[in-house]
């Protein structure tokens, strides 16, 4: 009996040894930044700000959840005017909403280190379906989620009135992220 | 009386075709810089760099043109100090149609603007992204501007003057039907 009890905690912690589950997303190693282009010219900006909450295991890739809340207002668009700018009613409106939230419905594993996540984003009061296309590596005790998509901003009326078209600032705007999270114990 | 050749059509063309051109790049800056951020603003912005980007591409034509074309000799009525002031000018005109393009393009370059030519054609950018060397960079492209629009009043005050109270042909040289018999 005795040697049953030791052989099942001895499985269990081999067990426990192999799910690895990352959950700690380390803030200063991870990532939100986004390009676009502005009559032909390629810009890129990032967000400073963000809470995430993220569950993998690559064993079971299918039962991952991710959420990400960006904080609008701590955006760096390369340019002190711009910063102010987009905090209006015109394109964040971040008194109204400070905040873009991003919550995943489903995660298919690729193959490889490649997974596919699909999710709901809601920027403005608008709340779009997007598919997320990330890759994953582990490094040491961390896992490192690297990935982009486009969102058009006409799908969130970010850049209303006056921005509304797209001859100036171009409707395309591609998200890239980088996620550090450390394994949980 | 003093006998000069002609400068050739493709001088004075150029020479004209650069004058309104300048004339115009430098009212748009002005007007543009203190604008309110909104599309126009940024529309302002990306025609100036364009229209930028030929001035020095016509220069580039132009100093190839000049280098190759002996312009007309000043004439001889004029005293040696004041001829050696014409050349000194038009040096600095030179000089300054050179830099002012130069420093515009690296003052974007430093603001985190790339130049895209017609906003196809992709300027490589010489520096990073730097604000403090931007900031810098804004005030260079304005100081070498402010001395252009000095260094042109002279140039369009000593035409007339030659003009008006010389009574020579200097101005009327670079008019296009004028023509030495």
């Amino acid at each position: 009996m005795k040697r049953f009890a030791l052989a099942l905690t001895l499985a269990a912690s081999l067990t426990a040894a192999h799910a690895v589950e990352y959950t700690q997303v380390q803030a200063d190693k991870s990532a939100i930044n986004f390009t676009y282009k502005q009559m032909g010219v390629a810009l890129d900006g990032k967000f400073k700000k963000f809470a995430s909450q993220l569950s993998f295991d690559p064993a079971k890739a299918t039962a991952a959840k991710a959420s990400f809340e960006v904080d609008l207002a701590s955006i760096d668009t390369g340019a002190a005017e711009g910063d102010q700018e987009v905090a209006g009613k015109p394109w964040f409106n971040t008194k109204a909403f400070p905040t873009a939230k991003f919550v995943s419905t489903g995660v298919k594993a690729l193959g490889g280190n490649k997974y596919e996540v699909t999710g709901q984003l809601t920027i403005k009061g608008k709340t779009q379906d997007v598919v997320v296309p990330a890759s994953f590596a582990a490094q040491g005790n961390s896992g490192v989620f690297d990935g982009s998509f486009t969102i058009r901003r006409a799908d969130f009326s970010i850049g209303e009135g006056s921005w509304a078209k797209f001859d100036i600032v171009a409707n395309d705007v591609q998200i890239k992220f980088r996620i550090t999270a450390n394994a949980g114990k | 009386m003093t006998t000069t050749a002609n400068y050739t059509s493709t001088a004075k063309a150029i020479h004209w075709l650069m004058a309104l051109l300048l004339i115009g790049l430098l009212a748009l800056g002005f007007y543009m810089h203190d604008l309110p951020l909104s599309p126009e603003k940024l529309k302002l912005y990306s025609w100036h760099k364009w229209a930028g980007v030929t001035a020095f591409l016509l220069l580039a034509v132009r100093l190839l043109w000049r280098l190759t074309h002996r312009p007309p000799a000043l004439p001889d009525s004029m005293p040696k100090i004041m001829q050696f002031a014409a050349h000194a000018g038009h040096l600095a005109l030179y000089l300054l149609m050179i830099a002012i393009p130069l420093s515009g393009w690296l003052m974007s370059s430093a603001k985190g603007f790339q130049t895209v030519y017609f906003g196809i054609l992709p300027i490589p950018d010489l520096l990073d992204k730097n604000k403090e060397l931007g900031d810098l960079l804004a005030l260079v492209h304005k100081s070498l501007n402010l001395l252009f629009i000095a260094v042109l009043a002279g140039h369009i005050g000593a035409a007339l003057k030659h003009h008006f109270i010389d009574k020579d042909d200097i101005l009327k040289r670079m008019l296009p039907k004028h023509s030495n018999k």
